[in-house]
């Protein structure tokens, strides 16, 4: 187990350059999530058009793993569509709890995040914005953790 | 053997012998020594705690205050025992004055329940600080909702020291009760408990003191302190968990209702009515952590073997050397600057998320804790969702404060 196998340098890339980072107004749909561990917060902004995502921002503060997570997230699920993205989460969950032996091809640069399955304390950090990007989906008002 | 203890340990403080004590310093994490800075959260346990519940275990275990037969008979003397001994540890008048609760938490709630709500009205208040852990704030918060009673917050300074006259003014003729930790967990000020105590009393307002991070420095008397609550928890106290101790004056636990009922806190019991068991046991319902009592008197045992004071001189100097060596560490901020310091540093680096610390540290085998430590309202205070926070318990030393000096500069290079 190694720190780099967690901290590479795309996830230290995107923790120190977010993509997408910042609230988009006005948005169609937005949600707060919160890791009470760790006190991370973070909002997901969409604009929608019908069932696809035309545009994504988030913003908050988190550590490393839960910034970048959000910030890669941001740039795989513009142009989606609801379907695709559920498939896709499916993928990222599965990698980082280490349930598919390698990450899919079709993870793209979210295979950066595979490294998280080695710690398992952190996987809450880097699912939280998916939750919350869900959670945005769904229209839902109340925050989500990930509690 | 305790006299033996202290006269072959001395005057010198000898940490590697008291290192040799606790048996999981030997262990290693991800391949390297384990250097232990997280006691504020929970201290580690000494042979002579692991020994002495194995022994009970082993020995003695049946039910307290039931049979006749010599076990029972050999839990009830363990047991009670042990009271006796936490009894002396606070300098308390009587054992009457001594009840066992799960810890600290359970003790608050406890004075909250059976002391609070049947005194609360509409308007009436509660004073804490802002520097409480939330054991002492949501208590608080659901007895104030129950009755219509308001919290109130006495503010701190950004140095995270208590502004007196800002606690002072807050007391009035309907604050019902003061409640404050004796050592703040997040930060590590030691809050000036006395005046805090005379303040209150001069208007007539019992206080309660959460000593959950201040008694594992002994030197507690609850009878000089004079305060009416006293509550700690064993773990944080080289003991085990799910034990700890509320101290109450005898006169007001007199008073209070029980707060849970079942068996061992009657006297007898119809169907028309029951009438309540003596002190302490009136507060304590059901059958007790018995081992974890044990373990806490063994606990109580071994601090006194090893000098409280001499501990306490040993953690401040760790602390001001630790100080030193990670204020020359760039983009660190130490929170909490109070003059008067338990051996708690909590801090941040610029550009490195406290979370991020932790995982990185363990990494190296240094345990500490990084998060909002169950103070969300201090965190606030200083505009952070959250600090690392390094604790230094009796048995750390100045190479624990080299591996963590080390594994914050790696932490450094991983983000540069």
């Amino acid at each position: 187990m190694d720190l780099k196998d967690l901290y590479r340098d795309v996830i230290l890339d995107h923790n120190r350059q977010p993509r997408n980072f910042g609230p988009l107004s006005p948005a169609d749909a937005s949600a707060d999530g919160h890791n009470p561990l760790c006190g991370d917060r973070l909002t997901v902004y969409l604009r929608l058009d019908g069932d696809t995502i035309r545009d994504v921002h988030f913003d908050g503060k988190g550590c490393a793993i839960s910034v970048a997570s959000a910030s890669l997230m941001t740039e795989a699920v513009k142009g989606k569509d609801r379907r695709a993205i559920a498939n896709l989460f499916e993928e990222v969950h599965a990698t980082l709890t280490g349930d598919a032996a390698t990450p899919p091809a079709s993870l793209g640069k979210l295979a950066a995040l595979s490294g998280v399955r080695e710690f398992p304390a952190r996987v809450k950090c880097a699912s939280l914005c998916w939750h919350t990007l869900n959670a945005a989906l769904a229209h839902e008002c109340a925050p989500v953790t990930t509690e | 053997m305790k006299a033996a203890a202290l006269a072959s340990r001395g005057r010198a403080y000898d940490v590697a012998r008291v290192r040799a004590d606790f048996p999981i310093l030997s262990r290693r994490v991800n391949d390297r020594p384990l250097a232990y800075l997280d006691s504020a959260a929970s201290s580690q346990r000494p042979r002579a705690v692991i020994d002495a519940v194995t022994r009970y275990e082993t020995h003695c275990h049946s039910n307290v205050h039931r049979g006749v037969h010599t076990l029972s008979q050999e839990a009830t003397t363990a047991f009670e025992g042990a009271r006796e001994r936490v009894r002396r540890f606070l300098n308390a008048r009587s054992p009457k004055e001594i009840i066992f609760t799960r810890g600290t938490t359970e003790a608050i709630n406890l004075v909250a329940n059976s002391f609070a709500r049947p005194r609360l009205g509409p308007g009436d208040e509660i004073l804490i600080t802002w520097l409480e852990h939330h054991a002492n704030i949501v208590p608080w918060q659901m007895a104030c909702a129950a009755t219509g009673a308001k919290l109130r917050v006495a503010p701190i300074d950004e140095r995270g020291e208590l502004r007196f006259d800002g606690f002072e003014a807050l007391l009035s003729p309907r604050t019902r009760l003061v409640a404050v930790a004796q050592v703040s967990n997040a930060l590590g000020t030691v809050l000036p408990v006395e005046r805090i105590v005379r303040a209150a009393h001069e208007r007539g307002i019992p206080v309660l003191l959460d000593g959950a991070q201040a008694a594992a420095h002994g030197g507690i008397d609850v009878q000089a302190l004079d305060c009416d609550f006293y509550a700690f928890s064993g773990h944080k106290l080289y003991g085990p968990t799910g034990i700890g101790v509320l101290y109450g004056r005898e006169a007001l636990l007199r008073e209070m209702p029980p707060w849970q009922g079942g068996g061992d806190m009657i006297l007898s019991v119809t169907f028309e009515g029951t009438t309540w068991n003596e002190l302490p046991w009136k507060f304590e319902a059901g059958t007790p952590n018995i081992s974890g009592a044990v373990g806490l008197g063994a606990a109580i045992d071994y601090l006194g073997s090893i000098d409280p004071a001499a501990v306490h001189a040993h953690e401040q100097a760790l602390l001001a050397t630790a100080t030193a060596a990670l204020l020359r560490i760039p983009g660190l901020r130490v929170i909490g600057t109070a003059a008067a310091k338990a051996a708690v540093i909590s801090f941040t680096i610029d550009g490195i998320h406290p979370h991020d610390l932790g995982t990185i540290l363990d990494h190296e085998g240094v345990a500490i804790r990084t998060g909002h430590h169950c103070a969300m309202p201090v965190m606030d205070y200083f505009g952070v969702p959250a600090t690392a926070r390094a604790s230094f318990a009796c048995y750390n030393d100045e190479g624990d404060i080299d591996r963590l000096v080390t594994a914050l500069q790696r932490a450094r290079e991983v983000f540069a």
